[in-house]
């Protein structure tokens, strides 16, 4: 079993770590094989910035593959960019805060979650990226939520300040994946 | 040992530092900064020296002065940098002195493209630099890999008094994966193999001009230039013993897949997915592309080997001389090339050898 994963958005919106938070995780308390493949060039905020996120049983080939079994898009020009490559039967998650496009695809599921509304509500628009991470490991359960936290609360180790917000938006975004399942 | 998720040019520095580097100097370029920066990071730590020279062709003569001051010494940039680098290294290559330099290169030529390619191969293999010099060309197809020869890439250096060129690309570079680093060298053990070159290198020596250390990247008498390349030459012949290469379900393939580096990877996956759907795919994976591991085209089975598949991310092709050359005419040779830094696509191979399979 091998899950591709693509995480697309505007550079500033995390989306790097969230894809590197998953990976960490996999790698940490599970025995399959991860990779984490960034796109890198122009890279700056108000970008773009996608990752590639491959989670597998065996031997992993290639770190970004031709078809995306998931995908989060972030903003809308992620979801024009990137829905083409979501397969048939694939997951969408989306940033339905501002990708307000339609969905031109009926044979994808698709998971909502307003994640740039709920981390201002929540005071911070910065943890939109870990409410998407929990919304995608809810809805998935590729890798076990705990696990993802404490990979979370491991790398933020050293502003233990921030772990309150991070673990309130993580179970929101867990909540709202499972509640789509 | 347990596993971490590390970048691949972090990881070929933590190899390198665990390896006994204590020098390293480098100039920034796309995609390769994460090693300079972890080396700026890490070697305070251990008592090494990180420099960021004023250019390439600067921090390169500093590897070179390094290492032929004893110290086991790296180098690294991406393609259009490496070129710069080619003087040095030739240089180190003509005096016998030991160093590694990794290419992580990128989209050529010229200044190119910064995303992952393969289009270096000749550079590496042939000519590094002027002269004819030869080197070991070490390429991982896998963090983990790139981890492993980086480690190894020492001990041939010290072995041969000779650079060794780890040749990896964007995407091992870039990309993350969990790894098992290997022993770290005591303090004891990196000493002990800088002592061990006090023959030759400028480890420190009493005022005895006789027997004084010399480096030499050439030499005014032709008779002992040639005498020097007549010995590099005896040197470079050993290397039939160091060749690397995955040979993955080549004995009864119908389509046998060359590839190396990240192409390599992808291949091996392209393998899979036709061995599970019946179909017979193979793949000579060269893991040293110098020396390039011929002998593996000659343990094709031809009676039923109806192609071989040549997969390089450069185009014109450039591997496929050397698969030419161990093929020797036994079947057709097919490409699949992709360049400019897109990066090999699964379908692409998958689409090329149901192809080659229908003929």
């Amino acid at each position: 079993m091998e899950t591709n994963l693509c995480v697309a958005g505007f550079g500033g919106q995390g989306v790097m770590s969230l894809g590197k938070f998953l990976a960490d995780a996999t790698c940490n308390a599970t025995d399959k094989q991860v990779t984490f493949f960034p796109s890198y060039g122009a890279e700056q905020r108000g970008g773009t910035a996608n990752c590639f996120v491959v989670i597998s049983d065996g031997m992993i080939g290639a770190p970004l593959g031709d078809v995306m079994d998931d995908l989060i898009v972030m903003n809308g020009p992620s979801m024009n960019k990137f829905l083409p490559t979501l397969k048939k039967g694939g997951t969408l998650f989306v940033n339905s805060s501002i990708v307000d496009a339609n969905i031109d695809r009926e044979d994808v599921k698709v998971v909502k979650a307003p994640v740039t509304t709920l981390a201002l509500e929540m005071g911070n628009a910065k943890v939109l990226n870990v409410i998407m991470l929990g919304v995608y490991v809810g809805y998935t359960e590729v890798v076990p939520p705990e696990v993802v936290w404490e990979t979370i609360e491991h790398k933020l180790g050293s502003k233990p300040k921030l772990l309150p917000l991070n673990k309130l938006a993580f179970e929101k975004g867990l909540e709202i994946g499972r509640s789509q399942r | 040992m347990a596993r971490v998720l590390m970048k691949g040019c972090e990881a070929i520095a933590e190899a390198a530092v665990r390896a006994g580097c204590r020098f390293f100097a480098g100039y920034p370029i796309t995609p390769q900064n994460e090693i300079p920066e972890y080396f700026a990071r890490r070697m305070p730590e251990v008592g090494g020296v990180f420099v960021q020279g004023e250019s390439e062709v600067a921090s390169v003569n500093m590897v070179y002065g390094a290492a032929s001051a004893g110290t086991r010494s790296m180098t690294s940039s991406s393609s259009p940098g490496i070129s710069l680098k080619s003087e040095g290294i030739s240089y180190a290559a003509a005096a016998r002195v030991p160093m590694v330099y990794a290419n992580i290169s990128r989209g050529g030529p010229g200044v190119g493209a910064i995303q992952p390619a393969q289009q270096d191969y000749f550079q590496a293999t042939k000519a590094s630099g002027n002269g004819g010099f030869e080197m070991l060309v070490l390429a991982p197809s896998t963090v983990q890999e790139a981890v492993d020869l980086t480690y190894a890439a020492f001990d041939y250096a010290d072995r041969d008094q000779n650079p060794v060129l780890i040749l990896a690309d964007g995407v091992i570079g870039t990309m993350m994966e969990p790894v098992e680093l290997p022993p770290m060298k005591s303090d004891e053990e990196i000493a002990a193999i800088r002592a061990g070159k006090a023959a030759w290198a400028c480890t420190g020596h009493k005022l005895d001009y006789a027997n004084r250390s010399w480096i030499q990247p050439g030499q005014w008498d032709t008779k002992k230039m040639q005498q020097e390349n007549e010995k590099a030459a005896a040197m470079y012949a050993t290397w039939e013993q160091d060749v690397q290469v995955e040979e993955y379900h080549t004995q009864d393939a119908e389509v046998v897949i060359a590839a190396y580096g990240i192409s390599g990877r992808i291949a091996k996956s392209v393998v899979d997915i036709c061995r599970s759907a019946g179909k017979k795919v193979g793949l000579i994976r060269p893991i040293t592309v110098h020396p390039f591991p011929y002998a593996a085209f000659d343990r094709i089975n031809y009676d039923v080997c109806k192609a071989v598949l040549d997969v390089e991310m450069s185009i014109p092709a450039q591997m496929v001389q050397d698969v030419r050359a161990g093929v020797k005419g036994r079947c057709p040779i097919e490409t699949c090339l992709c360049s400019g830094g897109n990066i090999m696509s699964r379908e692409a191979i998958l689409n090329t050898v149901d192809a080659i399979l229908a003929k």
